[in-house]
């Protein structure tokens, strides 16, 4: 609590003094107005949208979310119209086995990388983390055309094809859910192994001192001592990737090019496509997707401004 | 399990993450260069043409950059637009939001609502403001504001005319990342010394006066980190420009990493985009060294 918050007593002395009192009573009134008027300006948009998703497609039509305060009359009908809507469930479906392996396999993999560049010593250790800092920053732009090339055919991007069975295969990992999978890994592993490098290097180093003389191993020590004792870094790191994967929208269009397996983002982006007008069913859509990180969001709020603060921001 | 005295060992806990990096990030990033020089309609342009994407990216497409007409246009200019504009607006609002919520009871909730916008989708947010801006009074909630006000307005289409578009797609940005920006600001304004904050207030300098003498210099590291996280994010802005406007109305919206999108997936002239994406890599090149020094500064500092 800051001194400042206390309102200001109204002074009983001398004049000097009450005008004191009146330009700190206006400048409280200041500081509210501006805090209120941006918290409506932040907040009217989405409120809008969250109304006109509960009013009838005829209410939408003809009178603006504004006026359905006069006229309470709500419904979920539009919900129940999007989720019915062509494919809508199925995307529902989709955004969560895009999105679970996705956040698990790299945290994993980031892990068990991150251990290494703070706690071993190998050839090459401090100038492979300092390309890890440089593909923190480059854009996945640089890295679509040829990523799409090789999902469309691995055994020949990779100049496998001598290899008689694998000729005969014809992989494709355009269009499949592990090629996303792959892709969500590799793009999630810069910011997930620079996080967990650095809080690992954090640890006390008497602990893995004495660990050693205990006899045990360095696997033994990223297991059973590193990791348990990294879950808080772990769970915001785990709602980031979460929150990135389930919001993505480019990766999904660009490599998963079939419209059974599409998360939620892109059918969103088909529905605005097509109903471009529709805002009740827009509205619906809309809210369905953002209901996942929402919940994610007010129930973990503490991880979540701990993982922003702890430094680094996703690139 | 293994010992560690094995120099090779090591090696086996980053080979995993060393092999998708490589496959997905290093390599492709090389290969990118390499396409950038060739062209051919599809995903696999064969013909070498050496400069000649450049050339043209830089000379001849106006949609990219037109020097022809005052004032220059084009997806480099609207970037510039969305690097001063974004960046100023992101880092100022959220550092003010932070130092004036920091004074009231009602902290918690209010960087809540500023916060919401952060975790939820580009393309809702997209959605959202395609609501809000629409020129149709009875939707969109600013001309039904402003027709309130003032009967005698036409509606204002903000997404469908070419000198308001940008403003307002950066608009929607500011509305998405200024949340990020209080979040990191107000842990390192709470972090600040409070004794010189106080002492300055003994002194007699009134909170305007503490705030730019005092608040702003001592907060100089945060706010550098911010704005360096916010000129990443205009660099590469996409996927709010392809739902809110589509690069349109007639190409007035379209950014560098936007046009490399377009001319790649929509137009399907790969080599060309790749010249697009380099240009890109080139753009955010000054900022992998600033961030490379910057760690080997903190880590000399351990």
């Amino acid at each position: 609590m800051n001194v400042q918050t206390a309102a200001p007593r109204a002074p009983t002395e001398s004049s000097a003094d009450l005008v004191r009192w009146l330009a700190r009573l206006v400048g409280r009134g200041a500081i509210h107005a501006t805090l209120i008027g941006l918290g409506l300006i932040w907040l009217v948009p989405s409120l809008g949208l969250f109304i006109t998703s509960l009013r009838s497609p005829a209410d939408v039509a003809t009178s603006g979310w504004w006026t359905a305060f006069s006229q309470a009359r709500f419904t979920l009908g539009n919900y129940a119209d999007v989720l019915a809507a062509r494919g809508f469930s199925q995307n529902f479906v989709n955004s969560f086995i895009i999105t679970v392996p996705s956040t698990l396999l790299p945290i994993l993999i980031a892990a068990l990388a991150g251990y290494a560049f703070a706690w071993l010593k190998f050839w090459g250790r401090d100038v492979l983390f300092l390309v890890v800092i440089a593909l923190l920053v480059i854009p996945l732009q640089t890295t679509w055309v040829p990523v799409l090339r090789m999902f469309n055919d691995p055994v020949g991007y990779f100049r496998l094809d001598w290899i008689p069975l694998l000729a005969q295969l014809d992989v494709k990992l355009t269009g499949s859910f592990v090629g996303i999978w792959l892709a969500h890994t590799a793009y999630g592993l810069p910011f997930a192994i620079f996080v967990l490098r650095n809080f690992f290097i954090g640890l006390p180093k008497e602990l893995f001192d004495s660990a050693k003389i205990d006899g045990a191993s360095d696997f033994g020590i990223f297991w059973r001592i590193a990791l348990p004792l990294s879950v808080p870094a772990l769970a915001s790191l785990v709602i980031f990737q979460f929150m990135w994967v389930w919001n993505d929208l480019m990766n999904a269009l660009i490599f998963l090019q079939d419209a059974t397996k599409q998360p939620l983002t892109v059918s969103i982006q088909a529905l605005l496509s097509t109903y471009g007008s529709e805002w009740h069913l827009l509205a619906a859509g809309a809210f369905v997707t953002m209901s996942v990180p929402l919940l994610v969001f007010f129930g973990l709020q503490q991880y979540f401004v701990r993982g922003i603060t702890a430094g680094a921001v996703k690139g | 399990m293994i010992m560690g005295k094995d120099k090779w060992t090591p090696w086996l806990y980053v080979l995993p993450a060393l092999f998708l990096l490589t496959i997905f990030l290093i390599l492709p990033t090389f290969q990118t260069l390499w396409l950038s020089f060739h062209s051919g309609f599809g995903f696999n342009p064969t013909k070498f043409v050496g400069l000649e994407n450049y050339i043209r990216l830089l000379t001849h497409d106006p949609f990219f950059l037109n020097l022809d007409r005052w004032p220059p246009s084009g997806a480099v200019v609207n970037n510039v637009l969305w690097l001063v504009l974004f960046t100023a607006g992101t880092v100022s609002l959220g550092l003010v939001i932070a130092v004036l919520a920091d004074r009231v009871r009602y902290e918690a909730g209010i960087k809540a609502v500023i916060f919401v916008p952060m975790v939820i989708s580009a393309t809702a947010a997209s959605v959202i403001f395609r609501f809000v801006y629409s020129p149709d009074s009875t939707v969109g909630v600013i001309n039904a504001l402003l027709i309130g006000l003032f009967p005698r307005l036409e509606p204002v289409p903000w997404l469908g005319r070419t000198s308001l578009v940008n403003y307002a797609v950066i608009g929607a940005g500011v509305w998405i990342w200024t949340g990020l920006a209080m979040t990191v600001l107000s842990a390192a304004y709470k972090s600040l010394d409070r004794e010189v904050l106080e002492a300055a207030a003994v002194d007699g300098a009134n909170a305007w006066q503490t705030f730019w003498q005092i608040t702003l210099p001592m907060l100089s590291q945060p706010i550098t980190v911010v704005a360096i996280t916010m000129v990443i994010n205009a660099l590469k802005m996409l996927d709010l420009i392809l739902v809110m406007t589509a690069g349109g109305p007639r190409n007035a919206s379209r950014t560098i990493a936007f046009s490399m999108y377009w001319e790649v997936f929509n137009n399907t002239v790969a080599g060309y985009g790749s010249a697009i994406a380099v240009v890109l890599l080139l753009l955010v090149t000054p900022i992998i060294v600033f961030q490379i020094r910057r760690f080997r500064a903190e880590e000399g500092l351990r």
